[in-house]
């Protein structure tokens, strides 16, 4: 799977690493921890190629906003938290 | 030993006593070759022998031309170019998120004004009428005012029990669904688990669907249409085992196993014999030396014992000639302009890789398949087409809404969860919600011993207590502090 970018399958939605210093502003406008935030694991394909693009390693606890597509509202964006595993 | 072990090794695949002879000298192992680079193998051996050696141990072309990756300082280099070239390709995005076209970004723009925002797909129709109609700026606002307010009307409010609205929309509808419906996937070779047995096992995040399947589109453009070529692909994938197009005979006398391939069904699977060959010499578990004679082959093991031959038996029975692991069966069926292979069992991994399949549209049903090989948004968006395929096929109209919450639920902690005992409900925070569920006494019990504390904050503990539950107007307290009030009427 070393060529394969899994982020060009169509079932994939955009994934983005957040910069760490709007990290802050994103939580404080869900007004939430990011304990409460859906997570993402650090071995998760998308992660993975995102590290190989960004190429450096990606430590647990950053965010990873994802756009999503779909029919309900056009275009929605997700936010998760890398955790480990 | 070692030494001898990779000559012995080598010449059961075909190599040459002399050349097993000078690798095992320069102290290579048979891992190690598949790995080797060319210009090093060219130290030891001539241009022909080396290439027939990578041939005969079954290492690909491909890794050849790009070998020159020994420890040299050229290697990190060559990462680095690679990631370059990635995210230029890819982080640009192009495709998934649209652009807004000049209309929606004046709607966009007024939105901006306003400081408010509206979901893509009305600024997406809104624009469409804007086109026809043209309107003047300041009638546009008005529009858009209008639809603000509608737009805040439908909103759900906050603290809707949203949990209990889904589960009835997708519940009262799951009344209705047949208890066991088989569709056909175009011919009536694949079928596939639909109905309300398919809707459980989506909710149940089983690791394999009863009746696994994929759906593969053809890469090439030019030759989607053609339907011998998507019979060749299709014939290409379906997974062929020995046994399938020979017959295996067992010599005790001459100590052998006798192969006779079926003539008939090699030329129609456009297998031949060599490729027989080729697939017995790479199985790394059959030690035996393999020789073609006329039209058959016959297989001896390096020691002429009855319980080798039997193993040998065994595993040529599951020796894979042809095809991807997995995939059963593909059928080919015309869908729009192109064909489409179908294919009875999955296998989404070696499929990607496939040379002739288009990667980024195949998809299977095996939903975790899908978050191993595509992650945890993929799976979370192919729960959510699986299940609004399922309700859809039978006629049930549910908001698609509905089911995203399911999907958001069961992929919310990083991989697949099932709804239930294993999953979700089972792994609740709260111990008199979890007892409200299932098997009532372990959990109190196991609470009891360890002292766990409930905090009440869920809906079913507040029940047992009997407290307003916390949604709704239930879940915001007010408070009223006199001192407060005066002090803001002074001001």
């Amino acid at each position: 799977m070393a060529d394969y970018n899994v982020l060009e399958h169509d079932h994939v939605p955009e994934h983005h690493l957040v910069e760490k210093k709007d990290e802050g502003r994103i939580l404080k406008q869900y007004s939430v921890g990011k304990d409460q935030l859906p997570k993402i694991r650090k071995s998760d394909p998308c992660i993975k190629i995102l590290e190989e693009i960004l190429g450096a390693d990606i430590e647990e606890g950053r965010l990873v906003r994802i756009v999503r597509t779909h029919s309900v509202s056009g275009v929605s964006v997700a936010y998760r938290v890398i955790v480990r595993g | 030993m070692a030494r001898k072990d990779t000559v012995n090794a080598l010449i059961r695949r075909g190599v040459s006593a002399k050349v097993s002879e000078a690798i095992a000298n320069a102290g290579f192992k048979i891992g190690d070759l598949k790995k080797a680079p060319f210009e090093l193998l060219l130290r030891y051996l001539s241009e022909p022998d080396a290439q027939d050696l990578l041939d005969k141990i079954g290492a690909k072309k491909k890794h050849m031309d790009m070998k020159p990756k020994t420890k040299t300082k050229a290697a990190p280099k060559e990462k680095d170019e690679k990631k370059l070239k990635v995210r230029r390709t890819d982080l640009v995005i192009p495709k998934k998120v649209k652009d807004l076209n000049p209309q929606e970004k004046k709607i966009a723009e007024i939105l901006g004004k306003k400081k408010v925002s509206l979901p893509r797909s009305i600024i997406e129709e809104l624009a469409q009428y804007q086109d026809h109609l043209n309107l003047k700026i300041k009638d546009l606002e008005k529009v858009i005012d209008m639809v603000l307010e509608q737009y805040e009307l439908h909103k759900i409010d906050p603290n809707e029990s949203i949990g209990i609205v889904s589960a009835q929309s997708i519940g009262e509808p799951g009344t209705q669904m047949t208890m066991r419906t088989f569709h056909y996937a175009g011919v009536a070779e694949i079928s596939t688990t639909l109905g309300l047995p398919r809707l459980i096992e989506i909710v149940d995040a089983r690791r394999i669907p009863s009746t696994p399947m994929m759906t593969v589109y053809l890469k090439s453009k030019e030759k989607r249409a053609d339907s011998d070529y998507a019979r060749m692909v299709a014939s290409s994938i379906e997974e062929t085992i020995l046994p399938d197009i020979a017959g295996v005979r067992t010599d005790l006398d001459g100590m052998k196993l006798v192969i006779e391939p079926d003539m008939k069904k090699l030329d129609s699977k456009d297998i031949s014999i060599d490729s027989i060959i080729f697939a017995l010499k790479k199985d790394r578990r059959l030690k035996a030396v393999v020789e073609r004679e006329g039209n058959t082959i016959t297989i001896k093991p390096e020691v002429p014992q009855f319980r080798k031959l039997h193993q040998m038996y065994e595993i040529i029975r599951e020796c894979r000639v042809k095809g991807i692991e997995g995939i059963k069966k593909a059928v080919i069926r015309k869908q729009g302009d192109e064909y489409v292979v179908f294919t009875e069992g999955s296998n989404l991994a070696k499929m990607l890789e496939n040379d002739y399949v288009d990667s980024t549209r195949t998809k299977t049903n095996s939903i975790m398949e899908i978050s191993q090989v595509l992650g945890i948004e993929a799976a979370r968006k192919s729960i959510v087409d699986e299940a609004e395929h399922t309700l859809s096929e039978q006629g049930l109209a549910v908001d698609k809404r509905h089911i995203m919450l399911v999907a958001d639920m069961m992929s919310n902690d990083g991989d697949v969860k099932a709804i239930g005992r294993h999953g979700i409900s089972g792994r609740k925070s709260s111990v008199l919600a979890r007892a409200a569920f299932e098997i009532t006494s372990t959990h109190l019990l196991k609470a009891g011993i360890i002292g766990e504390v409930d905090s009440l904050d869920g809906v079913a503990e507040n029940i047992i207590v009997g407290q307003p539950v916390t949604v709704g107007t239930g879940a915001v307290n007010l408070i009223y502090s006199p001192e407060l009030m005066k002090k803001k009427k002074r001001d």
